[in-house]
């Protein structure tokens, strides 16, 4: 199967690959996927306690390329973002902006699970109750 | 000068050998005489052109020519051998032993009778990939008709003890079939030495043309007969109807006869360079090589690179290098190869094996090239692997509760 150009570029110059210190208050860490299923990622936001925006985001994936590079993208549309906005960031647009082919829709689909991850776990360090999600689209 | 793209995938198919070629290339203008013709002298070249191939296929493996059965190619020869049998032998039984790591063509062919009646033991392989015997003599019963064990396994290059499984077959009274796909023309094969029954290999897989295949059936001690599969016109002694491919047949005649001269030179050659490729590969961390070393194909190596799953690892250089991976990241298939499975890798290093399958025209600078690419590679996805960032901080992994998805 060919890549997308986009793909491609994700897979070999990955944006924001990286950790977060776990244990900050202000960072927010989703780890989603398995190893049986050929993926994993973790996705870690830092959020500004005055601001509210997320300024810093950082992944590390073990997957295919297009798991690469839908964690990549993701931490690239994150910074600078709301936590109210980023929980509406939908598997379909990291889909249809990294032309991803049917069978790499559950790529897609981990990101969004990372980032809602992600966002329950800084909400739950600062006393916010967890977030319920309807599923993804797969 | 290094030519690019490297292909290393040598387990799926090969290229042409130009001397292959070149011998068939009057079976498509001149002499495309139909060898069933015997009426003619279009008919009669071609069926002395079918005669000699098959005289140079039946001496690479020790066979009479009589016993080369002509197909298509491997998959119709191990349907026909293996249901050829269950058919033919119907009256003495019904059970058919094979194992986990058979090439689908087999194991789906078995799950096939099985709906029909047939019973059918799937042996397990031990964690180097080999059978074991005493399952195997422990699985035979009175009902036993066939064994069909692979020579050389297509993922890992493992070679099965085949001398010893036709050994219990025919203690047992049963008939012994090998799918030596990977293995004839490779190394060497000889169905008399190793007591091999019915047989199924292709030419594509030596240098020959995609489409042609034979499968070898025993005519004396004993005098093995498969039903036909393909009725018609009762080529092929009856065993498989259908007009003779002549080109095709003439290039696996060549191929037969160009492994057989060139097969000591091309093992000490390739699997040199396969030596020189998996010892460097090995000085990577957390590498493992799958499958028995002493009992393996000289041209193939599998290794498991943990902690990157092995997708994402070959995008790093396929625009480069081609090669095969355990790993099937798509959502039709989260499930990585069944034969690591079988030895009973874990699923991450299943997911994060490559296949390198090197072959007649490999070369020394494409081996390097190709230890560089996938050494850095793996230490660049490494350096993007949260497993590996675990692994480094001392988490076990299998301690972890994954969510599966």
């Amino acid at each position: 199967m060919a890549y997308s150009d986009k793909v491609i570029d994700h897979y070999s110059n990955p944006k924001n690959v990286g950790t977060l210190d776990k244990a900050s208050k202000s960072v927010g860490t989703g780890l989603v996927g398995a190893p049986e299923c050929g993926d994993v990622m973790r996705l870690q936001i830092e959020v500004d306690e005055a601001t509210g925006l997320i300024t810093d985001a950082k992944f590390k994936t073990f997957g295919c390329g297009s798991a690469i590079a839908s964690s990549s993208l993701a931490t690239e549309w994150l910074k600078g973002k709301t936590i109210d906005e980023a929980v509406k960031i939908d598997n379909m647009d990291l889909v249809e902006e990294l032309n991803l082919p049917p069978v790499k829709i559950h790529c897609s689909v981990l990101a969004e699970d990372a980032i809602k991850a992600a966002i329950n776990d800084f909400r739950v360090k600062n006393g916010l109750a967890e977030l319920v999600f309807e599923q993804s689209h797969v | 000068m290094l030519k690019l793209p490297i292909y290393l995938d040598h387990n799926s198919t090969t290229p042409m050998d130009p001397r292959v070629l070149e011998a068939m290339l009057p079976y498509f203008l001149e002499n495309f005489g139909n060898a069933a013709s015997r009426n003619h002298s279009f008919g009669w070249q071609a069926e002395e052109a079918v005669d000699y191939a098959r005289e140079q296929i039946a001496q690479l493996i020790g066979a009479d020519p009589k016993e080369i059965i002509f197909t298509s190619g491997a998959t119709e020869g191990n349907n026909l051998g293996i249901k050829g049998v269950y058919e033919m032998y119907a009256s003495k039984g019904n059970h058919i032993i094979t194992s986990t790591t058979e090439h689908k063509a087999v194991l789906d062919t078995c799950k096939h009778l099985e709906k029909l009646g047939a019973e059918v033991t799937y042996l397990e392989v031990q964690p180097d990939g080999l059978i074991d015997l005493k399952q195997l003599e422990a699985a035979m019963k009175p009902t036993t008709i066939l064994v069909a064990i692979m020579y050389a396994n297509n993922e890992i290059g493992v070679i099965q003890p085949v001398k010893e499984i036709a050994a219990i077959a025919k203690k047992h009274g049963a008939l012994f079939f090998t799918d030596a796909v990977q293995a004839v023309g490779k190394i060497p094969v000889d169905v008399i030495a190793d007591g091999i029954d019915i047989m199924s290999f292709t030419a594509h897989k030596m240098y020959g043309p995609k489409g042609v295949g034979a499968l070898y059936v025993r005519r004396k001690n004993p005098r093995v007969k498969v039903t036909a599969q393909i009725d018609g016109g009762g080529h092929e002694r009856g065993m498989r109807s259908g007009t003779l491919n002549v080109p095709g047949i003439v290039g696996f005649g060549k191929a037969a006869e160009i492994a057989k001269t060139d097969m000591a030179g091309d093992t000490e050659r390739v699997s040199k360079l396969r030596d020189k490729l998996e010892n460097a590969l090995k000085q990577i961390d957390e590498t493992y090589v799958n499958g028995n070393p002493a009992h393996r194909l000289p041209h193939v190596s599998n290794i498991s690179f943990k902690y990157v799953e092995g997708e994402g690892l070959m995008m790093g250089f396929n625009k480069d290098i081609a090669l095969s991976s355990g790993s099937a990241c798509t959502s039709a298939s989260l499930e990585p190869s069944y034969v690591l499975k079988a030895l009973g890798l874990g699923d991450d290093l299943a997911h994060s094996s490559l296949r390198f399958g090197l072959g007649r025209y490999t070369t020394e600078e494409q081996i390097d090239y190709t230890i560089k690419a996938v050494t850095d590679t793996v230490l660049k996805l490494r350096e993007m692997s949260p497993l590996w960032e675990m692994f480094k901080e001392g988490i076990d992994i299998d301690s972890i509760q994954w969510a599966h998805h």
